[in-house]
């Protein structure tokens, strides 16, 4: 294999970055732990998981939006800049909408239910590109087109749209700074599939190639129809990244949670996984997932850790190549040369497997690396 | 049988949502009613479970027809529904425990003594630990929650279900489980369902036939009668 090119510094670089927050009484309830990833321009990351597992902790952490009690370790690059440390002035006055775009859960709860779309968005372009009267109207006009937001509607309150309509009116909003990153928290919950479709392909497509979308979602159809790649969260962990389409194809999930989640679908078995998610607050020393799992045993009293991922999580986050062509990311690690591909696994020390991707001691195997995989009862 | 018959019920009697529908359940009968967003689906499922006098139109409850809505029907027809809605943050009295919350319809009609008994058994149908048992619904997650509102429409054991949008807000491991908890319950009591969704292939995995909001209207009805 060809050594990977020199990589373009990735949009936003996530390292170890852990959120916790201190409850009355002196406990901690962990809602996200040491996540690790990198996104690349042009790439969507779809990070996937059940509610209460973090995913909405960890948006809110990239915007500075966490409640006075939570505390954070790690960091997240956006540039040079890290938005775990950047004060607030900075945050307000040259990340959010600036360098980070919001597409909201619920539109009609962000928008300002008392003034007309056209005002929100004049408003809003007057404060981040600093267009002024009469241009003004054309900017806001334009800006609505851009979301395919219908101009006759433009005059109308936020409670006269349907659902669709309000989030594309959201997603104009957001679009408007041209910021390289966009956050989509939750942004179709309660929309029909059609909608779904229609949201998730827009905000696709206003990622184009220098941007980068950090698409956050419980619905794993959504996650399929756009995502690049899909980051597994669980239990405050994000326990498996993988390429998105050998993720919903084949060979499929490696890891046993994002394996069951993607078995509980209707169209495939509708079973559900047993048991439910540990609490944030009393999480298990080794792997949160083994009580719930049928492949685990005593090795799973350790704790797996997410060696590498196909491309963009890492130990290593910087000089990775994100999304490359050809889909390879390093682990720089590997006397095997195993790092050369994202997804093969390596035999360690003690016999276990050190899978590429996926935080488990036991993962599914693709069949190309069936001849890596530990000996178990 | 669970009947609607020329159903037309809104908000503004001069614009209503729903017009001249017709839906029929028959007993043990899973029906998934499919719309796109906003086109009175819920509604539909409101009026059915007794929540939603409709200006015209009869619903016709194993029958007998309905003679009240909300607080004013009869108790043994208000109690035949268990409802189960979209959002467990909304229909979930945030000042109680998830026990009271399951709790609660048998308290209202008088059947306290039964509590211990029938809570601890639905919360094991449901999937709901005891340690959660005792919380809040600030201190659960929306997929927990939701599994105390459908322990809270199965303890009066209704002969009707209905489920509206029971899972837009879950994954995919919960719903299964939520669904899988609906239909173990229907196959031990022979509970009637009628689920209203917008996710065709969760609707027509779950149900024993599907139909569309456009098939429901007067005239269409009456075409396929006739």
């Amino acid at each position: 294999m060809t050594a990977p090119a020199p990589a373009p510094a990735p949009v936003l670089s996530v390292q170890g970055l852990s959120v916790r927050f201190r409850m009355r009484g002196g406990a901690y309830v962990s809602a996200v732990t040491d996540a690790r990833f990198d996104l690349a321009a042009g790439e969507c990351l779809a990070l996937v998981g059940e509610s209460g597992c973090g995913k909405s902790v960890l948006a809110s952490a990239l915007l500075g939006l966490l409640p006075a009690n939570a505390e954070t370790a790690g960091s997240a690059l956006l540039g040079d800049l890290d938005l775990l440390t950047a004060d607030e002035r900075t945050l307000a006055r040259t990340v959010r909408g600036r360098r980070v775009g919001l597409v909201p859960q619920s539109p009609a709860a962000h928008l300002t239910p008392v003034r007309t779309v056209r005002s929100q968005l004049e408003e809003t372009l007057r404060e981040l590109t600093g267009v002024r009267r009469p241009e003004l109207r054309e900017a806001a006009e334009a800006a609505a087109d851009r979301a395919s937001f219908p101009r006759g509607h433009l005059d109308r309150h936020p409670h006269e749209l349907s659902g669709g309509l309000a989030q594309r009116a959201a997603t104009a909003l957001a679009l408007v700074g041209d910021a390289p990153l966009l956050l989509a928290d939750e942004p179709t919950t309660g929309l029909d599939r059609e909608l779904v479709d229609r949201t998730v392909d827009e905000l696709r497509r206003h990622v184009g190639d220098d941007r980068a979308l950090l698409l956050i979602t419980h619905d794993l159809a959504a996650a399929r129809r756009v995502a690049d790649r899909v980051a597994v969260m669980y239990a405050s962990r994000i326990v498996e990244i993988a390429d998105a389409e050998s993720f919903f194809g084949d060979p499929g999930p490696r890891h046993p949670y994002a394996r069951g989640l993607l078995n509980a679908l209707p169209e495939r078995e509708f079973t559900p996984i047993p048991g439910m998610p540990p609490e944030l607050s009393a999480l298990p020393d080794g792997c949160a997932f083994a009580p719930r799992c049928v492949r685990a045993d005593e090795a799973c009293t350790a704790l797996p850790v997410l060696a590498g991922g196909g491309g963009g999580a890492g130990r290593d986050g910087a000089g990775r190549d994100g999304a490359g062509p050809d889909g390879a990311g390093r682990d720089g690690a590997g006397p095997d040369g195993a790092g050369d591909r994202g997804v093969e696994d390596r035999r360690v020390d003690d016999g276990r497997v050190e899978s590429q991707g996926v935080a488990c001691h036991h993962p599914h195997t693709h069949p190309r690396t069936v001849a890596l995989e530990a000996p178990r009862a | 049988m669970l009947e609607l018959r020329s159903v037309t019920a809104g908000y503004d009697r001069r614009d209503p949502v729903v017009r001249d529908v017709h839906l029929t359940v028959a007993p043990g009968e899973a029906v998934g009613l499919l719309g796109p967003s906003g086109c009175g689906k819920s509604t539909l499922a409101r009026v059915a479970a007794l929540l939603h006098r409709p200006d015209r139109g009869q619903v016709v409850i194993d029958g007998e027809v309905a003679r009240g809505w909300r607080h004013r029907a009869p108790r043994a027809q208000r109690t035949a529904f268990g409802v189960v809605f979209q959002q467990p943050r909304l229909s979930a009295d945030p000042r109680l425990t998830l026990t009271q919350l399951i709790a609660e319809p048998l308290r209202a009609t008088g059947r306290a003594a039964e509590v211990p008994g029938r809570v601890a058994d639905l919360a094991r149908t449901v999937g709901l630990g005891d340690d959660l048992l005792a919380r809040r619904p600030h201190e659960v997650s929306d997929g927990q929650l939701q599994r105390a509102c459908l322990a809270r429409a199965l303890v009066l054991d209704p002969r009707w279900l209905i489920c509206d949008e029971m899972t837009a807000m879950l994954d995919a491991s919960t719903t299964a489980a939520l669904v899988a908890a609906v239909e173990g319950y229907r196959a031990r009591t022979g509970a009637g369902l009628l689920a209203v969704g917008h996710d065709k292939v969760l609707l027509e995995r779950w149900c024993d036939r599907t139909v569309h909001w456009d098939e429901l209207s007067g005239d269409a009805a009456a075409d396929r009668t006739t």
